[in-house]
């Protein structure tokens, strides 16, 4: 029981994780049918912006004190991902807005491996794991269950608390506020949205903004709940997140945020219980999304995929 | 009189196919100015141009004097041009009331909610099911959406393309009665139609092209009784 419910707390931090980077790829494919295969090598680098706000820029006094130092962190993080997604979307896929799919798409992988390149050599050692600072408090919440004791670290629940509430304000934002409909309207049919006065490319910037926001946070999260980095960070977690993304239902937010939980509760309590043990998690996990894909393609919250007129 | 909108030797292609050649018209303040001929004619191929969808090939669009056929399409909206699409094309998974409230996205004055209130006046089924997907209703109800929709924005100019398509004849006098009535609260009609005999006779201005080319034109009652419209679209032997 107390290694099943720890697993499974295992699985939520995880996957909050995840459930905010998979916002990012499901708002961009939403509004321009994008996989943005490099959207997580944003969360990667601002995992490194915020190692180096915290190593370059911040104070030795504000490195003791933990809000402080999360708070630079958070802001350096949020800062790198947010222009290397704007960047990103003005240079790379605007110019290919009209091209076929495929060209976007390759292009994607392109700035993903250069994102890679480029943390590799100007952060020297960052192929091996850095260290990234603690910047929180020490103290782990434990439950008393029958059979044990559960733990729960306080980065652990912050990460699950940032992913729900992050969720539910994107949500609150996209379908109440004046430019979340013109979201949603250029997603839905961008012609008639710029007949309604919608300017596609701010739409589309504020989308990358959104996602490369979020991204950082996961990213400053992920630093300091594991305390560690390297470059190979973005590639898996991306990953996992497209993967929550198209189970959830690309496009959904909802389905974002669900998909990134089943996928880290599946990594954590399917590696622990199902035959082959941690070594086969990834497996059971794509297995699921397979199944997804065969039997409800739009994913769980989806909406069936239509033919544009 | 100078005209409130003017296309001059307007080209339009898509790639090597050129839908719109050489059209020349005019619409003066406050008319109803009708676009009539067949399916592709270019007439849909027009509206999109001067709506800033597309780009000209050669030509020039004025509006109130100035050029804008290469402006962005939110830059000409702002201006006083809005566009009700062929097909209607509302968000439908938006309800009605979302639907109005992007109609007018570029406003930003405090009147917008007394807009709304007055085109559920104008048409009460759309105000009575104001917070139901756009989508769920009928071909007429989604077209009076459509126009109330591009009324939001308030606009000088009106462009409607093909309101009538799919509707019953009830429904399309419906839709023919509001046109008027929106011109005679001020607004300048630019009416693209397949139903010349329904749009002539509304219209103070015709012009009828064919395989991308103005054709004909005259004040609308001329028009309709112009023996080569009658023959070409009126269905008369």
């Amino acid at each position: 029981m107390a290694t099943l419910l720890q697993q499974l707390i295992s699985g939520l931090v995880l996957g909050g994780q995840i459930a905010l980077i998979a916002l990012g790829y499901t708002m961009v494919y939403g509004i321009i049918q994008l996989i943005n295969f490099a959207h997580g090598e944003v969360f990667m680098v601002s995992v490194f912006g915020a190692l180096a706000t915290y190593n370059w820029f911040i104070p030795e006094s504000w490195q003791q004190t933990w809000p402080l130092a999360l708070l630079a962190m958070l802001v350096g993080a949020v800062v790198v991902a947010v222009v290397l997604a704007v960047l990103m979307e003005r240079f790379a896929y605007r110019p290919l807005r009209n091209a076929p799919r495929l060209a976007p798409l390759i292009t994607a992988l392109g700035v993903s491996v250069m994102l890679k390149e480029i943390v590799r050599l100007s952060f020297p050692g960052a192929t091996a794991a850095v260290h990234v600072p603690r910047a929180f408090w020490d103290e782990p919440i434990t439950f008393k269950v029958p059979g044990g004791t559960v733990v729960i670290g306080s980065t652990g629940l912050l990460v699950i608390v940032v992913a729900i509430v992050g969720a539910v304000l994107l949500q609150v934002y996209i379908s109440r506020s004046r430019m979340g409909r013109a979201m949603r309207a250029t997603a839905q049919d961008p012609d008639t949205a710029r007949l309604m006065g919608v300017d596609p490319n701010r739409t589309i910037v504020l989308t990358f903004v959104i996602g490369g926001a979020l991204a950082g946070v996961a990213g400053v999260l992920y630093g300091v709940h594991l305390n560690n980095v390297d470059t190979d960070a973005g590639f898996l977690t991306g990953i996992f997140a497209f993967t929550a993304a198209v189970l959830g239902g690309v496009g959904s937010i909802k389905g974002a945020v669900i998909g990134g939980f089943i996928i880290g509760v599946i990594k954590t309590v399917g590696g622990q219980y199902l035959p082959g043990g941690t070594a086969y998690d990834l497996v059971w996990i794509f297995v699921l999304l397979i199944l997804v894909l065969v039997f409800r393609p739009q994913g769980l919250f989806g909406e069936p995929e239509r033919v544009r007129a | 009189m100078t005209a409130l909108l003017e296309v001059e030797n307007l080209s339009v292609a898509y790639g090597a196919i050129e839908a719109v050649r050489d059209i020349s018209f005019a619409v003066g303040e406050g008319q109803i100015v009708s676009l009539i001929g067949s399916n592709g004619a270019g007439k849909t191929t027009t509206l999109r141009t001067i709506s800033g969808l597309l780009r000209p090939l050669t030509g020039a669009i004025r509006f109130e004097g100035k050029p804008i056929e290469s402006l962005a399409a939110h830059t000409i909206l702002e201006l006083g041009v809005a566009h009700c699409p062929e097909g209607r094309r509302l968000f439908g998974r938006m309800t009605v009331a979302e639907n109005l409230q992007l109609g007018a996205y570029v406003r930003k004055d405090a009147g917008v909610a007394a807009d709304m209130e007055r085109v559920y006046e104008l048409f009460p089924v759309l105000g009575e099911r104001r917070n139901q997907k756009a989508g769920l209703f009928s071909g007429g109800e989604q077209q009076m959406l459509a126009i109330g929709r591009a009324m939001m924005s308030k606009p000088r100019l009106l462009m409607l393309d093909e309101p009538s398509m799919g509707l019953s004849p009830i429904m399309t006098q419906r839709i023919f009665d509001t046109i008027k009535e929106l011109q005679s609260q001020g607004t300048t009609i630019l009416l693209v139609e397949q139903n010349a005999l329904a749009a002539l006779a509304l219209s103070d201005r015709g012009y009828v092209i064919d395989l991308g080319r103005t054709t004909l034109e005259g004040p609308g009652h001329d028009l309709l009784a112009d023996e080569r419209v009658r023959a070409a679209y009126l269905g008369d032997a």
